[in-house]
């Protein structure tokens, strides 16, 4: 198992946010979290990512808790990209996508040329390297989003964490950053685990969902299961139908308005 | 492309030469100039060979200049190094230890330490760094909603306890006697004149373990600016390489407060002029501010003693004159 989470509860402040929650990821899977807004999907990313002290329960990464590794230890293990926000860091992308290797080197992080090596190729790899010398805060969301990850990508990581990498891009970036997940899980044999708010992109690439809502495990297992007219509606508090994608083999969720008001 | 990457420690190597021949060249100037002018070979010989020059000028070179000139480096490094940090940890290129009240409240300590008639080193240093101890903790704690370190609400809770300091040093001037007035004014507007060498080393020896404790950390402040969450998750140590930041800074700034008054705007002056010619990296821009504020704050000090046409103004007036307009033009343009 990369991840296993046993009765996990996080609080902020006296506010529960996280309920006993408890699932499993496996190695190379690609498991996506679902669920309304503030169900607590950004907080569990972060509590995977041991940015938040969780207050009850055990994560495990790899069969250890995840509280035994050391900062240097997890971060070689565990790269995280955060949700997509305005990134007003005045580097330029190769400079940012080489910190991905600060977990590797000493304390002034100066690189030699295998981690120069890595820059460069997760900088292809992502599509960037016509970019590589433009600065973060000039760039498109999709392609801060790319750099983000192709900095996570140099951290050689075992688990990427991400928090919505697809909010706010048009729908060719979506897929684009969608498609370089999956490709990453065939080449590298990493574990990806996602928060995502939409369901049929969810639907299309992962092996299993996991809907939370309100801080529970509402629902967990492979698409097919978790998108069910009954479950969805229950989670969202609206009509829903579901139907097969004209795209392959997946669940499509198609919204009802409500009645009349489109007549 | 990894041309540019490897260059690293080349450039780290380049910039910190490049800005200690400036530093260099401009206190020999600052050793020829001031109300009675030495010859660039008159200082030579003064200062390598050993009573063979007149009396009189050695006197001037090595009692009052030389040490003056030390003092002005120093301090000029502290300052742009304080300023820079602040920058980092705050991720706010208008944030400078005068802006955020930090220098005020050192400032205060001081006063106090004065009044209380402690000697200038350590006594009034350790007043000084409670004092802006008390500050920065003041300013965290108003600006704290959730997060230790919210932008905005940091910067401005920062001008309202630096208006509330200048407010308790009004307030303690006007209880002071008469006789010790003159000299506090004058040391608070960021006074260089009445400095001894010894003073001059006790502070190099506080401020030199600071510039290393500093630049230690400067790949970490790199990562910081990416936003805290990334910084941890790449396994840095947010709160405590916070911590040790902000304190090693705050006491930099406290013993320089308290060796030589306020003086305000070099720590926005500098590391913003650097980050536009160097580039953003902290591992050179840390090197660059020691040595580029360090010359800079003796220029800013030859003018003050140069300026006007009888005695001497305080180094802190100029530094002021050509920073406040540069903190508008910043400010306007961040708004923008």
């Amino acid at each position: 198992m990369a991840i296993r989470v046993n009765k996990l509860s996080y609080a902020y402040r006296r506010t529960p946010v996280l309920h006993d929650l408890t699932f499993e990821v496996a190695r190379g899977e690609c498991f996506i979290v679902l669920g309304p807004n503030g169900s607590g999907k950004t907080t569990l990313i972060k509590t995977l990512a041991n940015l938040l002290p969780v207050s009850g329960g055990d994560i495990f990464f790899r069969d250890r808790p995840l509280k035994r590794y050391s900062r240097g230890d997890l971060a070689r293990r565990v790269a995280y990209v955060a949700q997509a926000g305005i990134d007003d860091s005045p580097f330029s992308v190769k400079e940012m996508v080489i910190m991905g290797r600060t977990p590797y080197l000493g304390v002034l992080g100066v690189e030699g040329r295998t981690d120069l090596e890595f820059a460069r190729q997760a900088i292809e790899y992502t599509g960037l390297s016509r970019l590589s010398n433009r600065r973060m805060n000039s760039l498109s969301g999709g392609e801060r989003q790319r750099a983000h990850i192709a900095r996570a990508i140099c951290q050689q990581p075992q688990l990427i964490l991400l928090d919505e990498p697809t909010a706010a891009l048009d729908l060719a970036h979506q897929i684009r950053i969608m498609d370089l997940m999956a490709t990453l899980i065939k080449d590298q044999g990493i574990t990806v685990v996602m928060v995502s708010h939409d369901i049929n992109l969810a639907a299309m690439y992962a092996d299993r969902l996991l809907l939370i809502v309100d801080g529970r495990v509402a629902a967990c297992g492979p698409p097919a299961q978790v998108i069910d007219e009954q479950t969805l509606a229950r989670a969202y508090g609206c009509h829903i139908l579901v139907d097969r994608s004209p795209a392959g083999p997946w669940p499509r969720v198609n919204l009802v308005p409500k009645e009349g008001s489109r007549t | 492309m990894s041309q540019r990457f490897s260059s690293l420690s080349v450039r780290m190597i380049l910039v910190t030469l490049a800005l200690t021949l400036l530093l260099l060249a401009v206190m020999v100037i600052g050793l020829t100039m001031g109300s009675s002018s030495s010859g660039l070979e008159a200082v030579r010989t003064i200062l390598f060979k050993d009573g063979a020059g007149d009396a009189m000028q050695e006197a001037i070179i090595w009692r009052i200049r030389l040490p003056r000139v030390l003092l002005a480096a120093l301090v000029g490094a502290a300052l742009s190094l304080g300023g820079l940090v602040f920058q980092a940890l705050l991720k706010n290129p208008l944030a400078e230890p005068y802006i955020l009240g930090i220098s005020g409240g050192a400032a205060i300590g001081a006063i106090i330490g004065i009044m209380l008639g402690l000697s200038r080193i350590p006594g009034v240093g350790i007043t000084a760094f409670l004092g802006s101890l008390a500050t920065l903790l003041l300013i965290i704690v108003i600006s704290s909603g959730r997060t230790v370190l919210v932008k905005d609400a940091l910067l401005l809770s920062g001008v309202m306890v630096n208006a509330f300091c200048s407010a308790v040093i009004m307030f303690l001037l006007s209880i002071t006697q008469d006789s010790r007035l003159h000299n506090i004014i004058f040391w608070l507007m960021g006074d260089l004149s009445a400095s001894m060498i010894q003073h001059v080393g006790m502070l190099a020896a506080i401020l030199l373990p600071c510039f290393i404790v500093i630049f230690i950390h400067s790949n970490r402040m790199n990562l910081l600016l990416l936003g805290s969450d990334m910084a941890a998750s790449m396994g840095v140590h947010v709160r405590l390489v916070t911590l040790v930041l902000l304190v090693t800074t705050s006491l930099m700034i406290s013993v320089t407060v308290s060796q030589c008054g306020l003086i305000g705007f070099v720590g926005l002056v500098i590391p913003h002029l650097l980050r536009l010619i160097i580039g953003p990296d902290h591992r050179v821009l840390v090197p660059a501010c020691i040595f580029g504020g360090g010359a800079y704050m003796v220029v800013c000090d030859l003018l003050a003693r140069v300026l006007p046409a009888q005695g001497e103004m305080p180094g802190g007036v100029i530094t002021a004159m050509i920073g406040a307009p540069l903190f508008i033009i910043l400010l306007r343009r961040s708004k923008q």
